[in-house]
């Protein structure tokens, strides 16, 4: 138990050291580390991105506290979300407190400049990925086996124009509307 | 004033949904306008901290802010407070989740809502790129952590990582360029 609580705190804290931009920036890291440690399914990830923009809070927290809770209860909750937030809380701390000018270094700018275009490279893989999966049910790597769906593709045509013409649309609004399509599309006509 | 600098951040927690950039009018409502703990330059300047360190730009605003009105332990009770409420929700929809989770109805509503995350994450890409400086290097960075990534070639950190050394560089050579 001692080691699966040292894993979940090490891992989480790898998550909030390497995520720089916060939010949709940190999902390509989250599902790198959560699916290939086996602690929640493709799909459950899925889920829980849907739960985590219908409740408070900053996503990176939410998906510490129930991945953590998930395997280790209520201490590993607390354990996985210290970790996310423990390498924010030192790194802020020391420029607060002796690097004032932190924004304007010029290392600091050219590394950031290197790595944003590199992290809209990479949240384009995961969406691609993600929308790939949805309709075709396939992963990237494996062409063979695919089984396109009608009804995905419907409803990933709908919410996408949806977010087109209605370009300031909350996200809660987005799970419910694709909430209710699943449920009568999946539910009541297939 | 401790309190006062918890409370306020465990607000912001508990009020603000989607995270992210959904806070910032939040906190800056309440450290700005309504407490004056900092001035309207000073949050410009921890948001520009916050969104060139690592870490969730909540939890970066509010250890910056914290530390600036209490020190250390204004900065632990404020990282605290914007925390909570979230470790407690998600605890609590994590105990019961799982038990209405196997309904078939929750699982067609699950199946689309899976689409519409795919949505989501999709327009957040697209959102990215356009807020993105274009040029060679920045689309060549670009397309490298794409590939990289589409086929699973290396982990995230280390594309991250990547990137991250051949901004500096850049820079270094970008300024060597202008002294001379």
């Amino acid at each position: 138990m001692i080691k699966l609580l040292f894993h979940l705190f090490i891992t989480f804290f790898k998550i909030g050291l390497f995520t720089f931009g916060g939010g949709y920036a940190m999902i390509p890291l989250i599902s790198e580390e959560v699916i290939g440690n086996g602690w929640l399914s493709y799909e459950q990830l899925l889920d829980f991105i849907a739960i985590s923009e219908s409740t408070p809070g900053p996503f990176a927290v939410n998906v510490s506290t129930f991945v953590g809770y998930n395997q280790l209860g209520i201490t590993g909750a607390i354990f996985a979300s210290l970790g996310v937030v423990l390498p924010s809380f030192i790194i802020i701390l020391i420029i607060a407190t002796a690097f004032h000018k932190f924004a304007t270094n010029k290392y600091v700018i050219g590394f950031l400049e290197g790595v944003k275009p590199v992290i809209v490279g990479v949240i384009l893989s995961v969406a691609v990925v993600f929308v790939l999966k949805s309709i075709f049910n396939i992963s990237i790597l494996d062409f063979k086996d695919f089984d396109f769906s009608w009804s995905a593709l419907l409803i990933f045509t709908a919410v996408f124009s949806m977010t087109k013409i209605w370009r300031k649309i909350h996200p809660v609004f987005i799970v419910l509307v694709s909430g209710l399509m699943g449920l009568l599309i999946y539910g009541l006509i297939l | 004033m401790l309190f006062t600098l918890f409370w306020s951040f465990f607000k912001i927690g508990l009020f603000t949904f989607g995270g992210g950039y959904a806070m910032i009018p939040f906190i800056h409502q309440y450290a700005v306008e309504k407490f004056k703990w900092i001035t309207d330059d000073e949050f410009l300047d921890i948001i520009a901290i916050a969104e060139s360190t690592p870490g969730p730009i909540a939890i970066n605003s509010a250890t910056y802010i914290g530390y600036k009105v209490k020190g250390v332990a204004g900065s632990a009770l404020a990282t605290l407070g914007v925390i909570l409420p979230s470790i407690v929700i998600i605890t609590i929809i994590a105990a019961f989740f799982m038990q209405f989770k196997d309904n078939q109805y929750i699982e067609y509503a699950f199946k689309g809502i899976r689409i519409g995350v795919a949505v989501l994450i999709l327009n957040a890409a697209l959102r990215m790129y356009k807020k993105l400086d274009k040029n060679l290097l920045s689309y060549l960075l670009m397309f490298t952590g794409l590939v990289l990534m589409l086929f699973e070639v290396i982990p995230v950190i280390l594309v991250i990582v990547i990137g991250g050394a051949v901004g500096i560089i850049n820079q270094i050579y970008k300024t060597r360029g202008e002294t001379k």
